[in-house]
């Protein structure tokens, strides 16, 4: 019997341990492949990679070669800073509104703000196309920057909510109690308890816009293209190995980006939550 | 957050700040004004748009739907993209959920570099992650490589432009989308139960089938609801490592609309994509509240 029971838990432990292990080895391999495959000395994504160098990165880094690349990372900075920037003051206005609201119609608009999480992108990029063409609007940076704060924001007013209904409410009535105004106790009190929760949802919402796709894909022109969108024409057309150099410049980046994230706010502590 | 009134004196102040008072919800307003903007408007003009029979949009009728759902190329189409979701969140269950199980028993140390591991492909843009996958899978990738230096094959696999491909490539894409969820509910669950289980003599494998996978079937839930919904409709993928042979209804509504400039064709593409993969998604939700009312009851 207790044989059976050995046997049954060393299947378990190679079936399940497999599993995950394949797991882990599907989540990193390609990560590691594009990280070597960029520094290749070749002219084709061969893997393993023919030699070493850094010509694909000095190409990329080349401001008359690779001028349309950097125009589009600028563009993306941009409309994810903007974006960003709307979306922290829209979100923490309306969670601060919202968020101790018990009234059903509360709920109801807090769900409302979320949905934009839910709806397909490529739906509301197309619908948002249609809008502002409709209205007579021309594509502009200007445009991209609106559609992008409706599909990132949703992850700041989560934080943000998730923060404010952490708050003891003891620490509000005492402030006002000592006599500190609304004003005051929002300054003074809430906002501070409440600001890793809106870094972590300003983070997140900066890193979905910078990635996002079916928004700019409707939204955007050969001038005003951002980084996915012109790295997705590279993709369908020459499959430049300056893509992997562009790659590696991204990973680089969000590695350490996550890396500052989990020192300051504690990032992975929140997205489990 | 109330502003309480109780130090306000009965003056003129006092009933400002009343006004003040029922006005905090309002805070919400400028949010509600820009989605009302630029969120709820062009859904609605989307739906005005599909309402017309001719790409001048001129001729309003149900002339787009008729033509939409009297194809059966269409249907073919959205069949291939909810089974290409289907497959997707098969796949990411079948290896994410061990490794969910595998973090439950590790020491704090390693959870947290298996947390980052799952976390940064997650912020690494999905272009980056379909341009790996070229990478590996393509003719002179990774794979084919590896396989014809052991001698496996002669000539190089076709892996790019096949769905077999595509759902590889997709499992990791949204493998974080799974692996979130359900390690925040998983790592809740009381380590006691587990003990107590195999106390009173339930092998392991029994003990997951009958204690941990009930208990965590809200977080499995939503990690296939989002892998679902994300993978149905990831546009870069699809069309990258897809290529244009295989075509599911974000490349159909990109040629429609950026391409053969048909609108209203465009948006009833666009519209059954938001129907059919909510009401998956409504059922899947609908299965999963079921099963732990099933274990509550």
């Amino acid at each position: 019997m207790a044989r059976r029971r050995s046997l049954g838990d060393i299947s378990y432990g190679l079936v399940i341990g497999g599993l995950a292990a394949l797991a882990v080895l599907i989540i990193v391999t390609p990560v590691i492949v594009v990280l070597m495959t960029s520094f290749t000395e070749g002219r084709s994504l061969r893997f393993p990679p023919t030699g070493f160098s850094f010509r694909w990165y000095e190409q990329l880094f080349d401001a008359t070669q690779s001028r349309q690349i950097h125009k589009a990372a600028g563009n993306s900075l941009e409309v994810a800073c903007f974006s960003t920037l709307f979306g922290v003051v829209l979100a923490t206005l309306a969670s601060l509104g919202l968020a101790r609201n018990r009234r059903k119609m509360a709920r109801i608009a807090d769900n409302f703000f979320m949905s934009p999480l839910v709806l397909p992108g490529i739906t509301f990029g197309l619908a948002a196309l249609v809008y502002f063409s409709t209205l007579g609007f021309r594509p502009s940076l200007d445009l991209m920057i609106a559609g992008h704060l409706v599909v990132t924001m949703p992850f700041i007013l989560r934080t943000t909510t998730a923060s404010l209904s952490q708050l003891d409410p003891a620490l509000l009535d005492s402030s006002h109690s000592l006599g500190a105004s609304w004003f005051y106790t929002l300054r003074r009190v809430t906002l501070p308890l409440i600001a890793p929760g809106i870094a972590a949802g300003a983070f997140l919402a900066f890193m979905a816009s910078i990635d996002n796709v079916p928004v700019s894909l409707f939204l955007s022109n050969a001038r005003t293209d951002t980084l996915p969108i012109r790295m997705w024409g590279m993709m369908e057309s020459t499959l430049d190995v300056r893509v992997a150099a562009v790659s590696g410049v991204l990973i680089t980046a969000a590695f350490l980006l996550m890396l500052i994230m989990e020192w300051t706010v504690g990032l992975t502590r929140r997205m489990r939550d | 957050m109330s502003i309480t009134l109780a130090a306000a004196p009965e003056t003129g102040g006092g009933s400002l700040r009343r006004l003040l008072r029922a006005e905090e919800w309002q805070l919400a307003l400028p949010l509600g004004l820009a989605f009302v903007a630029l969120f709820v408007a062009p859904l609605l003009l989307l739906v005005g748009t599909s309402l017309f029979d001719d790409d001048k949009i001129t001729q309003p009728g149900f002339g787009s739907w008729a033509k939409f759902f009297g194809d059966p190329f269409n249907y073919k189409v959205v069949a291939d993209t909810l089974l290409l979701g289907v497959k997707t969140v098969c796949t990411t269950v079948l290896i994410g959920y061990p490794l969910a199980l595998v973090y439950l028993d590790l020491p704090t140390r390693l959870q947290k570099v298996l947390i980052f591991i799952i976390v940064l492909p997650l912020l690494l843009s999905v272009v980056v992650r379909t341009f790996a996958w070229i990478v590996v899978l393509g003719r002179e990738g990774m794979i084919n490589q590896l396989l014809q230096s052991l001698g496996v094959i002669s000539e190089p696999l076709r892996l790019l432009q096949t769905e077999l491909g595509l759902v590889i490539s997709l499992t990791q894409i949204e493998m974080p989308l799974m692996l979130l969820p359900l390690i925040s509910v998983m790592s809740r669950l009381d380590p006691n139960l587990r003990d107590a289980s195999a106390a009173l003599g339930a092998s392991r494998w029994r003990t997951l089938f009958t204690v941990i996978v009930p208990l965590s079937m809200p977080g499995l839930v939503a990690g296939c609801l989002l892998v679902f919904a994300s993978s149905t409709t990831a546009f870069i993928s699809q069309t990258v490592i897809g290529g244009v042979r295989l075509i599911y209804l974000p490349l159909l509504i990109w040629q429609q609309s950026l391409v053969v400039y048909n609108w209203p064709l465009a948006a009833v593409a666009s519209l059954s994509l938001v129907v059919s993969v909510l009401s998956v998604i409504a059922a899947l939700s609908w299965l999963g509240r079921r099963s732990s009312g099933h274990l509550h009851g």
